[in-house]
């Protein structure tokens, strides 16, 4: 089985198909994913960001790079963990295009390829997010918060000390979390999807495989 | 070897051969060509054939050929039957034994069946050899020119006080830089002057009825309260009228009088009072137009009248509307005031508009900054998904005008730069010696709200410059937004009088895009212009044109062919249940209240089948596909 | 955090006589960050929601604008997408459960503009807060993507409800435009750039307080309004409330039973004189 090359430009091979046709496919496969190909590449997306200033590039340019293969260029950029999911792209978008859930798709499949930039702390925090919430059914602030800074910032962390105190003193730091009681069941009801993403439930996605 | 490819013509001659009734059967290549046909004419006469079967093709290719060949040859041509062995047999297998065995099937139906074919007469109906035109723009009036020029009378129904249209609201035209009003008030003149034309303005059709060569239209005049006839345009009655309201021909930028011409060249050059605002009717008070006019022409008793004139055919030249900008509520028109349309525009920059042709802004100064923007309301899937094919040429007009007039920095937001007419990629390669920025990004927003010192007061104009990779925010003092053309809010209502159909965008529906644009699914109406779809001058000129060259096709023949193969009620055996006239697609099905039966106007039927099928009594058949006819057919396919 | 946003709206409510009842084991919606990682466990998060509200015969209404928009969501594409549906069928029977598609998911907010309506909730003030201006931020998700409560661009159903209790709702262009969301815990300058120029238009428009109907745009403007101030050298000192803490005001509750002492931004110098009560 052929690795994943974290490199240059272009696209990777693994298992036999290309890496670029999967993750089309899995875009296309999202519920109104196959919008991606009516993008004219106006840049309304782009304007409309409120962060796209601060982004390696705009969201209009990583449309064209994942539609051109550029995996690299689209996943080990800054961009999609700069998106606040304001949803102001997919309001404006004059050829319907659901951008923010494809911000999502693309999310997900950097993480499951380990094709996250290194400084990124977006995708830290979503981790520890789900950890919670798996392991109680709900969020615990501090113990996410906490745990977040020292993995990401530890110095930071200590800076965030005054401002703990201060919402401590004034009772907005709930110390304990709640476990539900559904808990084991929702595992047991994760158990027993057949499918993991909604676009392998569409025709034509190319499934895939659960490592 | 087209159909001989599968099936085993030779054979299959023989088989017909044996089949009852035929006296020849031969197997033919090209049939359909001249000596083909000869062969038929000369077997005819010859043998004294009483019925021809041609098996080959499908009948929407060679049936009308070969019906004429017959018929030539003294045969009626509905004593012909097609055999279709070719797109519904040869074509469709590759099996040889299959096809042949099929295709004697189809043979064998066929034979069959002409020997109970009947006689039919195709039916001549005189046609009116007068025109309705509905809609006085250029479209309108390019083609009333036309036909009365052809000596055929035309009625042209405006439901503005004057014709022109748009166009007439323009102060330049693309790509020649033509002043709209100089090229288009000689048409206007041509046509109030002219003797084969009648020009109902004011006014609305409200009915329709009849079928091609026999329409009645019925137009509702609406009162203008001044006598066209005695009225000289000499305008003293504008002058005097005391009140003053915000001007439709000019936007709401400027002005016009309660009794007003909507500009000073209208056609016909007889002003209209505004019930609404109008004094007298208001308060009861003033009258001082009547005063004044010189020939008594005001008439305050006016009272709406209803004509009604017979048309042998119509076209509908109703042209567009403009998208309502304030929809877009991140572009801010209507909260901005320097954020105007593209016809807002004209207004400012046309010599007798609003402010002289000067362009400014709302507080009368000049704009240093002016921001031009694309695709509004146009290839957006939120508003319309078409292109509206002139804003990009009107843009670049609007860029140039800018220039030309004033200082201002000009900013011209685009996605792509459509430019597809003759002498259109030229203008736009002279704006681009304008000084003219183009940026390629389509904007997201437009603001007010400043993030820095000299951003105050300013509008901001928010886009990604996509050929740059950045986002861009211009300040500017005015943006003129390019607004999409849409079909007439009233549109809907025309085409019910009508019975058109509307295509996905609601505009007017062609008969085929390519090959028939100015024609409709209804034989005698036709659309014309921008009402069919959105259009440059040129083109709707052109299909001004082609509209009358459509309708003089048969007015000047001063009679139509009716086919022949329409449904026909058996008046014994209608039960008066009415199901067949609501399912009419072509409104040609009536019901005689008297004798409680169902009526077809055979000359509005067009033989689509659906009240045959529909009849719970049975009592309705089609010529040519009586059952009897299909019964046998079907019978000798399974026998 | 939000135990101030809990007990206003729990007295609002009442005041109201809304019938609040908390659904029965809830779990988290997983918001944007389960949805980054997970997207079929995502979606049974909200089923799972979705079920039990179903289960209790009720509607869910939320306060959170991302559970509105995360639980919105699953439910059209639960509708939308058969395949999904049964997907996530096949997966709640698991735990003996099913979806059938019946529940409305709303906002607090519009619940109380359309339901209770103007009249009963002019009726229920006892204090009057003369003169007050505020601006009202609605943030990205009460109105995107769906654009069913309100204008996706230029919402005003908040600045009705203000009306109605008596204040002054100001002309705040940016009302509904995005504070960075959880953006201030991974790319912390980004996100106090978008919150500054919210405080910078409410202030630019003589808004003397904001109000909120999110908890993630309140910890941003109220709990990192020092943060900004560090970072850009401004100087905001913009109290922020939740709506249901003005409301509960206005309504004659107390500060402490509002949780509006636990605020970050003091309050008290802007209500101390402006309360009056009115019977």
């Amino acid at each position: 089985m052929a690795q994943i090359l974290v490199g240059d430009s272009e696209p990777v091979e693994r298992t036999g198909h290309a890496l670029k046709d999967v993750f089309l496919q899995d875009v296309y496969g999202i519920p109104g994913g196959e919008k991606i190909k009516e993008c004219i590449q106006c840049g309304t997306c782009s304007a409309s960001c409120p962060t796209s200033y601060a982004m390696d590039y705009p969201p209009r340019e990583i449309i064209a790079a994942f539609r051109a293969g550029l995996l690299e260029k689209v996943l080990m950029s800054n961009t999609i963990w700069l998106c606040s999911s304001c949803y102001s792209c997919t309001v404006r978008c004059p050829s319907g295009i659901k951008l923010t859930d494809i911000m999502y798709e693309l999310k997900r499949l950097a993480i499951e390829f380990g094709l996250t930039p290194k400084k990124a702390k977006a995708p830290v925090l979503a981790e520890l997010f789900v950890d919670i919430v798996n392991k109680n059914g709900r969020i615990a602030e501090v113990p996410l918060v906490s745990k977040f800074m020292l993995k990401t910032n530890p110095l930071g962390a200590f800076k965030m000390i005054p401002r703990a105190t201060r919402l401590f003193i004034r009772g907005r730091m709930p110390l304990s979390s709640h476990k539900i009681e559904g808990i084991a069941e929702f595992e047991k009801c994760a158990g027993a999807m057949t499918e993991t993403m909604v676009s392998s439930l569409h025709a034509g996605s190319v499934k895939q495989e659960t490592s | 070897m087209n159909i001989a490819r599968t099936v085993d013509c030779k054979g299959l001659a023989e088989y017909a051969g044996k089949l009852p009734n035929v006296a020849v059967a031969r197997d033919y290549q090209f049939t359909c060509s001249n000596p083909g046909q000869e062969m038929i004419k000369t077997d005819i006469r010859e043998m004294g054939l009483t019925r021809v079967v041609v098996a080959s093709c499908s009948p929407l290719m060679h049936e009308t050929t070969f019906r004429r060949t017959v018929e030539s040859a003294g045969l009626n041509p509905y004593l012909f039957q097609m055999a279709n062995i070719r797109e519904q047999c040869s074509w469709i297998t590759e099996n040889k034994v299959l096809a042949t065995e099929r295709a004697k099937a189809i043979v064998r139906a066929a034979v069959m069946r002409v020997n109970v074919n009947e006689s039919l007469d195709v039916e001549k109906i005189p046609v009116n050899s007068n025109v309705l035109i509905v809609g006085g723009g250029i479209t309108g009036i390019e083609a009333a020119l036309q036909i009365a020029e052809s000596g055929k009378k035309v009625y042209v129904v405006e439901k503005e006080p004057t014709i022109g249209g748009y166009m007439a609201r323009f102060d330049k035209t693309f790509p020649t830089l033509d002043c709209a009003a100089c090229i288009l008030t000689p048409k206007m003149v041509s046509v109030e002057q002219h003797e084969n034309i009648e020009l109902l303005t004011y006014s609305d059709v409200v009915e329709f009825s009849g079928y091609v060569g026999e329409f009645k239209a019925k137009i509702r005049r609406r009162p203008r309260y001044v006598d066209e006839e005695k009225c000289t345009g000499c305008g003293q009655c504008e002058e005097k009228c005391p009140l003053s309201v915000p001007s439709e021909f000019d936007c709401k930028l400027g002005k016009r009088k309660a009794i007003y011409r909507p500009f000073p060249q209208a056609v016909p050059n007889v002003p209209v009072i505004d019930r609404e605002h109008c004094l007298y009717f208001t308060k009861h008070i003033c009258k001082v137009c009547e005063r004044f006019c010189p020939h008594h022409a005001i008439d305050f008793e006016q009272k709406e009248k209803f004509v009604e004139v017979p048309v042998g055919s119509a076209i509908l030249a109703t042209g567009f509307d403009l998208f309502d900008a304030s929809r877009i509520k991140e572009y801010g028109y209507g909260k901005f005031p320097n954020v105007i349309t593209s016809i807002e525009f004209e207004r400012l920059t046309h010599a007798s508009g609003p402010t002289a042709g000067k362009i400014q802004l709302k507080n009368g100064k000049t704009p240093e900054s002016v921001a031009i923007v694309h695709c509004v309301g146009s290839r957006d899937q939120n508003y319309n998904e078409h292109c509206s094919r002139v804003c990009c040429m009107y843009s670049l007009k609007t860029a140039h005008l800018v220039r030309e007039k004033t200082d201002a920095k000009v900013y011209e937001f685009y996605i792509d730069m459509r430019a597809f007419g003759k002498g259109y990629e030229e203008f736009y390669k002279r704006v681009l010696h304008e000084d003219v920025t183009f940026i390629r990004g389509r904007v997201a927003e437009i603001t007010d709200v400043a993030q820095n010192p000299s951003e105050k007061g300013k509008l901001m104009v928010i886009a990604e410059d996509t050929l740059l990779g950045m986002v861009r925010r211009i300040p500017v003092d005015m943006v003129v937004l390019s607004v999409a053309l849409e079909p007439r809010r009233d549109a809907a209502e025309l085409a019910r009088v009508f019975r058109i159909s509307r295509s996905k965008d609601g505009f007017f529906l062609e008969r085929h895009p390519k090959l028939a644009p100015v024609s409709t699914a209804g034989q005698g109406i036709y659309v014309a212009g921008s009402c069919q779809s959105p259009k440059d001058i040129p083109d709707c000129v052109a299909q001004g044109a082609a509209a009358a060259a459509n309708v003089l096709s048969f007015a000047d023949k001063g009679e139509i062919e009716l086919d022949p193969t329409s449904a026909l009620i058996d008046e014994e055996a209608c039960s008066g249940c009415k199901i067949c006239v609501g399912l009419c697609p072509y409104g040609a099905i009536g019901f005689d209240e008297p004798s409680s039966r169902a009526v077809i106007t055979s000359v509005l039927c067009k033989g689509c089948g659906v009240c045959v099928a529909a009849c719970p009594s049975g009592a309705i058949e089609q010529h040519n596909f009586t059952n009897k006819q299909l019964l046998t057919e079907i019978e000798a396919i399974c026998s | 955090m939000n135990r101030a946003y809990d007990k206003s709206t729990q007295l609002v409510c009442k005041a109201l006589d809304i019938d609040l009842a908390e659904l029965n084991d809830w779990n988290c919606c997983g918001a944007s960050a389960y949805m980054s990682i997970h997207e079929m466990k995502a979606h049974l998060l909200s089923a799972r929601n979705l079920a039990l509200a179903e289960k209790e015969k009720k509607d869910l209404v939320v306060v959170c604008p991302a559970c509105l928009t995360t639980l919105t969501k699953t439910n059209r594409y639960l509708a939308e997408e058969p395949r999904l549906k049964k997907s996530i069928g096949a997966s709640l029977k698991a735990a003996n459960l099913q979806y059938f598609g019946s529940v409305k998911v709303r906002h607090l907010l519009e619940v109380i503009v359309n339901d209770v309506g103007e009249e009963e909730v002019k009726a229920r003030i006892k204090t009057k807060l003369s003169n007050l201006k505020v601006a009202p931020y609605y943030g990205c998700q009460l109105t995107r993507p769906f654009g069913v409560i309100d204008d996706k661009e230029f919402p005003s159903i908040l600045d009705r409800l203000l009306a109605w209790i008596g204040v002054e709702p100001v002309n705040f262009p940016l009302k509904a435009k995005c504070c960075g969301g959880l953006l201030m815990m991974t790319n912390e300058d980004v996100a106090l750039g978008l919150t500054r120029n919210i405080l910078d238009c409410a202030k630019q428009n003589g808004a003397e307080c904001i109000i909120t109907i999110c908890p993630l745009c309140h910890m941003n403007i109220e709990t990192y309004q020092g943060d900004v101030n560090k970072m850009f050298g401004t100087d905001f000192k913009i109290p922020t409330l939740y709506f249901t803490q003005l409301m509960g005001l206005a309504f004659g509750f107390s500060r402490k039973e509002l949780g509006i002492d636990e605020e970050m931004v003091p309050s008290r110098p802007l209500f101390e004189k402006r309360l009056e009560v009115v019977g």
